[in-house]
């Protein structure tokens, strides 16, 4: 396994992802479009942080886990985010009876 | 004895005086303001006295100057501006005038401009009161920066440091003759004096800038006024500069002349100046705005004598001044307007005299004229302050009620009518023997003559008519009659109270011996003709002078003046004594057209007002300037406008409101800019 392939897969992951959280219509499926790009940013950074650490660094502590924390903060802060635009769904929807994100556009005025 | 700082004094004393008055007194001390008149009065006092020093020191000293030279206030490249003092004889003569007039007139205010809140028990009515003091500490915070700006302007060293002072003392005619600010025709004669003599100030300022342009490349500095006046005509002889181009400035300065001095056909804001507080009349009229025209032209006189075609329009215009005027005072009715139309026509005599090179003799009148006419005016307050009114015909029979305002204008008309031996009979002489000595028999010095000669007559009548009717005959009402009177409280017909008698008895001594005094025609301990040759000669002390007129007294020509000027006081008795032998109304009668013509002032006014303002400014410039701002100006601005309308609702199409829209312009710019960094376009 090279760097290069989880590079290209983590590549995969986000452009399928900002291509759902840019077409999509419904507000849930944008959110979930989100969290495949969080993931797909997350694989690079853990697979850097394996790759590209200097040699005498593995020697000494054998890992260095700079990508690893990322990931885990990453993760961390998808969660709150993610509960928090669930319940911006939610107060949307109950005023204007839709999820729809074409349909919340009041950003024109 | 005299020393720069000591100089400089007298200008900065005022201006502090002012400073304190406008800056100090008025916005914190309202309730003190009485304090006012007193801080003024100490104020110019202490000037007077310096002035007067002054004035010895220059006559003791044996050249007749001092040179302090000049600092140095501005430097732009190899430019230096300069700012000083220039003491010659005409300006110590200046600053003695200047300063012995307004210490009489403010010592005068502090009588006439009193509120009545402070004497209740004397029903006075001449400050506007609804106002309340504040009143008290404006006026005197306005004449302490008159009296300062004037005598700055007499002590220039630098013309344009006089320019700056010649503004000054335009903008506080303006604060003064519109001092009563809420009556309209007050308003109206403000903007007037000061609009007219910004035409003048024009003409000024224009020869100041060809000057500059004529000579800049010059090593010496020709903004300082003795370098212009030693060195100019010399630029002439060497080719330099051309005689037309001295011609020019010359030309310039004598519009601004006019323009200060109301000489013809500028005059028409005078008359009308007379809406000003009359102790601010007096002023004008004596010592501070319309001498400084005489002055301009006297301190440039160097310049003018080497124009033979300005000395000629100098002549000419005097000469018509003195005689125009005098025909307009004859039938007056506003015994302000008389002297208004008086001191026009003494200002012709003055212009008249530079003009025939007379310079001694026309600075001889402006100083005898100074006291006699302040007198006059003061006087005339006084009896307004009677009365009511300033209209004659309501007038009358004041001579046992304020017999000293009476015996005071009887010595001031006596005197401006030429009588023998008062002041003004030494120096009208003088100016009439040069204008009739300078040219031959048909000459313009001999029109000019002739003019004034007349103008005499007219003078002593129109002086003795005023006179006659103010104090002579039966009261006629004052206020209480006069429809158009502007006081409001009962007529008192008693002497003014002694702040306002005071100056005019002080007044009265110079009108009567200054004349001789200084400038006797034996020697007298006192050299003979000292003032107009020996002291006020050596003012002109420089390298190109051309003309000196040395005419001495000439007894024929004193009698024939006397005796026109008595003929007009004869004329005068005779129209308007108790049964008059030639009553004024037949001669109205019978003169009829010219009458009329001579009421409305030759219809100058009308004629501005129709023909300069209606036809040419309102017509022409304003019509020119109206389209030129509806097509040009108004047309690229709303080219402008219309092109941000337009541009801006393309781009806001742009703005859908939809986010996803927003997020994918994003991340293309993202991915272009990525683009660009990584393969390096």
């Amino acid at each position: 396994m090279t760097l290069e392939r989880f590079l290209i897969l983590g590549a995969i992951l986000f452009g399928i992802g900002l291509y759902g959280a840019l077409s999509k219509k419904h507000a849930i499926a944008v959110l979930m479009s989100l969290e495949i790009m969080f993931n797909g940013v997350n694989l690079t950074a853990v697979a850097l942080s394996r790759y590209t650490v200097p040699q005498a660094f593995e020697t000494a502590s054998k890992f260095l886990l700079t990508g690893h924390v990322f990931t885990v903060f990453i993760i961390t802060v998808a969660a709150a985010e993610v509960a928090l635009g669930l319940a911006i769904i939610i107060a949307i929807y109950r005023t204007r009876q839709s999820v729809l994100v074409t349909d919340a556009k009041e950003l024109n005025r | 004895m005299i020393t720069e700082q000591l100089v400089w004094a007298i200008f900065f004393i005022p201006l502090a005086s002012f400073c304190i008055l406008a800056l100090v007194v008025r916005p914190f001390f309202n309730s003190k303001s009485h304090f006012s008149g007193p801080i003024a009065v100490i104020s110019i006092g202490i000037s007077f006295i310096l002035s007067v020093m002054t004035l010895v020191t220059v006559a003791s000293n044996k050249n007749h100057g001092q040179d302090w030279g000049t600092h140095s206030w501005l430097e732009i490249g190899d430019f230096h501006f300069t700012v000083g003092i220039l003491l010659d004889p005409l300006t110590a003569i200046m600053l003695v005038v200047v300063t012995g007039v307004s210490l009489m007139v403010q010592i005068y205010s502090m009588g006439y401009m009193k509120p009545s809140s402070h004497e209740p028990e004397n029903n006075e009515h001449h400050g506007p009161e609804e106002l309340g003091n504040p009143v008290y500490a404006r006026y005197f915070a306005y004449m302490s920066l008159f009296t300062a700006s004037m005598l700055g302007l007499v002590m220039a060293a630098n013309v344009v440091q006089m320019f700056v002072f010649w503004e000054l003392v335009g903008l506080c005619s303006y604060l003064l003759i519109g001092f009563w600010f809420h009556r309209p025709a007050a308003a109206a004669a403000a903007k007037k004096a000061f609009i007219v003599t910004r035409v003048g100030d024009f003409g000024f300022l224009i020869a100041l800038m060809y000057l500059f342009f004529k000579t800049f490349t010059q090593s010496e500095n020709y903004l300082e006024i003795h370098v212009i006046n030693a060195n100019l005509p010399g630029l002439v002889e060497a080719g330099v500069i051309t005689g037309g181009a001295l011609t020019l400035i010359a030309l310039g300065m004598f519009i601004g002349a006019i323009g200060k001095s109301g000489q013809f056909p500028l005059h028409t804001w005078l008359p009308d100046a007379m809406e000003g507080p009359t102790p601010v009349s007096a002023l004008i009229h004596a010592a501070t705005m319309v001498t400084a025209g005489v002055f301009l032209v006297a301190r440039f006189f160097p310049i003018f004598e080497h124009s033979a075609d300005t000395m000629m329009i100098v002549t000419i215009i005097g000469g018509v001044t003195a005689i125009f005027a005098a025909t307009m005072g004859l039938v007056s009715n506003d015994i302000k307007r008389v002297l208004a139309y008086s001191t026009v026509s003494q200002l012709g005599y003055m212009m008249l005299a530079l003009g025939v090179g007379a310079y001694g003799p026309a600075i001889f009148h402006l100083f005898t004229h100074a006291f006699f006419k302040a007198l006059l005016f003061l006087g005339s307050g006084s009896v307004n302050h009677a009365t009511g009114t300033f209209d004659m015909r309501y007038m009358g029979g004041l001579r046992k009620k304020m017999p000293i305002t009476y015996i005071t204008f009887l010595i001031g008309s006596l005197s401006l009518a030429g009588i023998f031996p008062l002041a003004g009979f030494w120096s009208k002489d003088e100016i009439l023997l040069n204008a009739f000595k300078d040219g031959d028999v048909i000459s313009i010095s001999m029109m000019g003559f002739l003019l004034a000669i007349i103008a005499v007559f007219m003078t002593a009548f129109y002086m003795f008519r005023a006179l006659f009717m103010t104090f002579e005959g039966d009261f006629r009402g004052g206020s209480e009659k006069d429809p158009e009177a502007q006081a409001h409280g009962p007529v008192h017909l008693a002497e003014s109270p002694f702040p306002m008698v005071l100056p005019m008895i002080i007044l009265a001594v110079p009108a009567v011996i200054i004349g001789f005094l200084v400038n006797p025609i034996v020697n007298i301990g006192i050299p003979k003709h000292w003032f107009t040759y020996e002291f006020l000669g050596k003012a002109l002390d420089y390298n190109y002078h051309v003309h000196t007129a040395h005419h001495q007294f000439d007894l024929l020509l004193a009698i024939v003046s006397l005796s026109i000027a008595l003929l007009g006081i004869l004329l005068a008795w005779a129209m308007y004594k108790r049964n008059p032998y030639l009553a004024p109304s037949t001669l109205g009668r019978v003169s009829g057209p010219i009458y009329t013509l001579l009421l409305n002032k030759y219809y100058f006014d009308e004629a501005y007002e129709r023909f300069i303002t209606g036809k040419i400014y309102y017509r022409g410039i304003a019509q020119i300037s109206d389209w030129l701002d509806r097509n040009i100006v108004d047309r690229i601005v709303n080219i402008v406008g219309w092109l941000g309308a337009n541009f801006g609702s393309l781009i806001r199409e742009l703005q859908t409101g939809q986010t996803q829209m927003y997020a994918t312009v994003t991340s293309v710019g993202i991915i272009i800019i990525a683009a660009i960094y990584i393969f390096g376009m």
